[in-house]
Order: structure tokens, then C-alpha cells, then sequence
């Protein structure tokens, strides 16, 4: 699944604020389809935002999260013109990741 | 008297207590709202939208690149804004889901049985494409002014069809339209009800509809409300693009015109 995230970066006083949107179904693996078959789980498991590809948050997700997840984090240390990036993997092994430039 | 004043007091308290409450649950929505900004997941649905308005399809292998919905072939941007309107060609009043099932019979060489087959997600689905072809050309009538025609005779009449039917009582509660949303400062569960006979309360459900439901993770059409809406009154099923679904739509956009499109809405 190659996957969009929306992510803007902005800084503000003195730390940056991170805001990304993904897409993903997030499937708990505890519903059922419209003929009772059980919907196999698929979440993200694993997620990193990188500034200048250094790691400043790291998160184990899990099937509580909503589907569509939407990630606001903050960091100080950031500058105008930074790259952030978030990425993200799944149970399945699929991955998705976006990038932006502060500002 | 004694005794009726202290029953008052506590009716009163009673009465605050749940208008504080009443607030406060609305606050947590509101929160969520603030905190997404303009970052609304219906937007990949709108990606999704655009790119099937402009992928063939159907057995005549056709886009809907020349679907009319009103404002000429290919004209999407404010389209949404003034439906329902006469369309014509059909000679018939039609909701944008109408309209879409006519592009695809007539376009693409659909059925109207296959465009009928299963137009709103099931327990499961990650969202239809007639969700998402709605949420995109909705999009393109963001900050328009609703402005449905009433300029033909069936647009008035399809009018005066939608106000009966929303006052009109039936099934096994006896139940209407208006049995909930004729009056204001009501709630059902922890969902204020909008009074739809005012213009405040239609426009500010007309103009957030299609809208990205976060507990179904999915974007719902006005057709879909308007459906569950019936089946919550345990009415049979409104059929999508039917006379008695476009005339409801029309009597909310009426009531509601002039306010500015916002959808796809964030809801619940």
C-alpha cells in the first residue's frame, strides 16, 4: 500500500508542531463483515517522525487506534526550512511515509 | 407551597445540571474538531473521487468527464451547491446521487440495478464509489452559497413533497421527521438535534453533509442520512435518488439556503 500522509510542520515559540494524517483502516481484527466472516487486523505497529532524519518521537501503535489516524506531536530544536518526516509500518509489513519542510 | 417551592428549586438544579452536561459533551466534539484544524480524512476520500470521476469505467469504458450536473457537461465546481434542480433531459428533479446513477446508465452503460447495487458502505467497507465521487463534487462547492433552483414548477412541487413528507407520520412509533427536529436545544443520546424547519438549523446540516463520520471511518452522503434517519424511524427503505429522498434534501436545502457550503463535515 503506498500511502499519502498529509503532514505540515510549523514552528511555534520555542518548539516545532508536527500534524500528520494518514490514511489506513486500522482493522482490529475483532470485526466482522457484512456476512459474519471476521475482518483480518491491519494496523500500524510502528511509527517514527524524523527531523533532518534524526528520530525525535517513536510510538508502538496498536488496534485501539482510530482508522484514518491523525498524529500531532511537538519537538523543540527545529528550524525554518527542516525536513520532517513521518513514517509509519504495519502488521502487514506495508509502509507509508510523507515529508515536509518546516515553516 | 413549601413543599412546591423546594420541588422547584430542585427542578431548576436538575435543569442545570443537564444544560452543564449537555455543554459539556459538546465541548469534547468541538475539541476534537479544534484539534484537527483543517485536517479533515475525507480529503483522501476526495483524492479517491476525482480520480474516479475521471476513470473510464462501465461497459462503454466511459469517464464521467461529460456528466451535466446542472451547470453543463463537465462542470463540477458549484454544481453541488444548487442541487437538487430540474434536469430536463430526464424531465425529473434529482439529488446528486440521482444525477450520478443517470451518468452512469447513460455514460458509462451501467445497469441502474449495479449503481443501485450497494451505493453506501456496509458494516466493514472502507467506503463506496458513489461516497466518494459525492465527496469530491461537494468539494467543489465548498464556500458556495447553497443555492438549490426553485425556478421550475416540479422544483416547487419536489418543495412541497419534501415538507409533507417531513411532517408526514407513520410507521410502527409514529414517528416524523419533525417528531425530532422541529424543535431546538434537544438532544438524542449526546447529539444535539438541529431544528431543520429553521434556516440556522438546516443550513448548518445542509452545508456539512457529505461529511467524514469518525466513529465509521468512512464519508456518509446526505442520501445516507436522510436513509438512516428513515430507518431510525422504521420506515421502509428510501431508495437512493428516489422522489422521496431528493424531496427531503430539497426541503433542507430550501430551508437552509444561502449559507455556505462546508462539507465534506467532520461528524461524530
Amino acid at each position: 500500500m503506498a500511502s499519502r500522509i498529509r503532514i505540515r510542520a510549523q514552528l511555534k515559540d520555542d518548539y516545532c508542531e508536527v500534524k500528520a494524517l494518514m490514511r489506513h483502516p486500522m482493522e482490529t481484527g475483532m470485526r466482522k463483515d457484512q456476512s459474519g466472516a471476521a475482518i483480518p487486523a491491519n494496523f500500524i505497529e510502528d511509527i517514527q517522525v524524523l527531523h533532518n532524519d534524526v528520530v525525535v518521537v517513536q510510538a508502538y501503535w496498536g488496534a485501539a487506534v482510530s482508522a484514518n489516524p491523525f498524529l500531532g506531536v511537538r519537538f523543540k530544536g527545529g528550524a525554518q526550512g527542516d525536513v520532517v518526516k513521518v513514517v509509519w509500518r504495519d502488521n502487514h509489513g506495508d509502509s507509508g511515509s510523507g515529508e515536509t519542510t518546516i515553516r | 407551597m413549601h413543599k412546591g417551592f423546594i420541588r422547584g428549586i430542585s427542578a431548576v438544579l436538575i435543569g442545570l445540571w443537564s444544560a452543564m452536561l449537555f455543554s459539556e459533551t459538546e465541548g469534547v466534539f468541538d475539541e476534537y474538531r479544534a484539534m484537527l484544524g483543517d485536517d479533515n480524512p475525507a480529503i483522501f476520500v476526495i483524492f479517491d473521487g476525482e480520480e474516479i470521476w475521471f476513470t473510464p469505467a462501465g461497459p462503454k469504458s466511459a469517464s464521467l468527464e461529460q456528466c451535466d450536473l446542472g451547470l453543463g457537461p463537465g462542470v463540477v465546481e458549484g454544481a453541488y451547491a444548487q442541487l437538487p434542480r430540474y434536469f430536463a433531459d430526464v424531465d425529473r428533479v434529482q439529488d446528486v446521487e440521482a444525477r450520478l446513477e443517470h451518468c452512469m446508465t447513460q455514460l458509462q452503460g451501467l445497469t441502474p440495478a449495479e449503481v443501485h447495487g450497494k451505493p453506501y458502505s456496509l458494516r466493514g467497507d472502507l467506503g463506496t464509489e458513489l461516497e466518494a465521487l459525492v465527496a469530491w463534487i461537494a468539494d467543489q462547492s465548498s464556500g458556495l452559497a447553497i443555492a438549490p433552483m426553485q425556478a421550475h414548477a416540479k422544483e416547487r412541487a419536489t418543495y412541497e413533497l419534501g415538507e409533507r413528507l417531513f411532517y408526514y407520520r407513520a410507521g410502527p412509533h409514529d414517528f416524523s421527521c419533525a417528531t425530532c427536529h422541529e424543535q431546538g436545544g434537544r438532544r438524542i443520546r449526546l447529539q444535539t438535534l438541529p431544528n431543520l424547519t429553521t434556516y440556522q438549523g438546516a443550513a448548518e446540516a445542509y452545508s456539512s453533509w457529505p461529511a467524514y463520520r469518525i466513529s465509521q471511518g468512512i464519508v456518509r452522503t446526505m442520501g445516507w442520512r436522510m436513509r438512516d434517519c428513515m430507518r431510525q424511524q422504521r420506515m421502509p427503505e428510501l431508495v437512493m435518488g428516489s422522489e422521496a429522498t431528493v424531496a427531503l434534501q430539497t426541503y433542507l436545502a430550501v430551508n437552509g439556503a444561502g449559507a455556505p457550503m462546508a462539507a465534506p463535515g467532520l461528524k461524530r
